[in-house]
């Protein structure tokens, strides 16, 4: 074997080992890095009162209601399946609105409803002009269509 | 590749091709930013911050692509004892290091009316600031023994520089390993989730910045060798 080929074997075996370190790594931090919990999460796990956590999700459609103080937010947030309802108190930011993501990050109340001291508005990966908004999206073709 | 060991022979292709490289890169980046900010229409949720876009993905891009630029020198340096692969590591690690600072910088600008915060801990942004620091160590630990490498990097720096590879899997998956705060990827091969009248001026950045990274490369890689041929003629004075 010439030295240039022991070099190439040796260089490709420590490459293997270190993508799978790498992968293992990855494997292991997969729920320690998660950003912040969907509401399956908390509701498959629990989370106890008064953790601080971030909770994330969809601000769903009709729910969001403003107090009568004018700064309160109550609205439920999900991933499809399951909702937690949330109130918080302050300014949202401006892509916060029905239908779009959230990340709020605050903690539990004993009656099962999250209390935001953050709000963060969670976009996600489409653009387009304004002219197309209400359009349908096609998750697996990256097509729009006229709505219904 | 071993036709171009020879630095007389790499440098008379690669003279010529560092001006092909930037004018082209140059007029692509211009007409890119342009079209991104005069041409294109307004997102429908983020309104006129989307043209940030134009900039911060061809950063992004390239900040990965420098450190698997490295990553290849560094192969073929331990490997295949390539003369060149050496400088071209050293070459790499500054526009890296720049792109990837630039990345930073436009996201976190980006992220501040977007998501409401300048900076958050999540998976995306974490391994990118992962990134910048492995290009910072990567500089330090060639810059350490610089004059012993004649211009390039030592076997130690390329074995750092293929180490830190593991990262650019790490970065490309983030979004989709981990809830994260960062949106998922637009653009996959299946196709794109940005709508065609926003995206083509992407294309031209994309384009103009690469090109004018190969031209910088170059650049660097001339002016490495230009050194070592002073640094000898030098000794051979001082000697004579």
């Amino acid at each position: 074997m010439k030295a240039k080929h022991q070099r190439l074997v040796l260089a490709l075996v420590a490459l293997f080992a270190l993508i799978g370190a790498g992968l293992l790594a990855a494997s292991a931090l997969r729920d320690e890095a998660a950003y912040f919990y969907a509401p399956a999460d908390v509701r498959a796990k629990g989370v106890e009162e008064g953790k601080a956590i971030r909770l994330g999700g969809m601000v769903v459609k009709g729910s969001l209601k403003r107090a009568a103080d004018g700064v309160t937010l109550h609205f439920d947030v999900t991933d499809g399946k399951a909702t937690v309802p949330a109130v918080f108190k302050g300014i949202a930011p401006d892509l916060f609105k029905e239908g779009s993501g959230v990340v709020a990050e605050g903690a539990f109340d004993g009656a099962g409803t999250f209390v935001a001291t953050n709000l963060l508005a969670k976009h996600d990966e489409r653009y387009m002009p304004r002219e197309l908004e209400g359009l349908q999206y096609n998750e697996t073709t990256h097509e729009m269509k006229a709505g219904q | 590749m071993h036709r171009f060991a020879n630095p007389a022979r790499f440098l008379k292709i690669a003279r010529p091709l560092t001006a092909w490289l930037f004018w082209p890169g140059l007029i692509l980046l211009l007409a890119g930013a342009g079209c991104g900010l005069l041409v294109t229409p307004a997102d429908y949720l983020q309104g006129e911050t989307v043209r940030i876009l134009y900039i911060h993905v061809p950063a992004a891009w390239l900040g990965m692509a420098g450190w698997t630029g490295i990553a290849i020198s560094a192969l073929m340096q331990l490997i295949w004892r390539h003369p060149l692969a050496a400088v071209a590591g050293r070459a790499i690690a500054v526009p890296g290091a720049l792109f990837t600072a630039i990345c930073l910088v436009t996201g976190s600008i980006w992220g501040r009316p977007t998501w409401g915060t300048w900076w958050e801990w999540d998976g995306r942004m974490t391994s990118m600031l992962v990134l910048f620091f492995l290009y910072l160590g990567y500089i330090a630990l060639a810059n350490a023994s610089a004059r012993q490498d004649q211009g390039g990097v030592s076997p130690v720096t390329a074995i750092f520089g293929l180490v830190g590879a593991v990262n650019i899997p790490i970065i490309n998956r983030s979004v989709v390993w981990w809830n994260s705060l960062h949106q998922g990827p637009s653009i996959t091969l299946r196709g794109s989730s940005i709508d065609l009248s926003l995206l083509w001026p992407l294309g031209f950045t994309l384009t103009g910045f690469s090109l004018l990274f190969g031209a910088i490369v170059l650049m660097r890689m001339r002016t490495i060798l230009a050194r070592n041929k002073v640094e000898a003629r030098m000794q051979r004075l001082a000697r004579g």
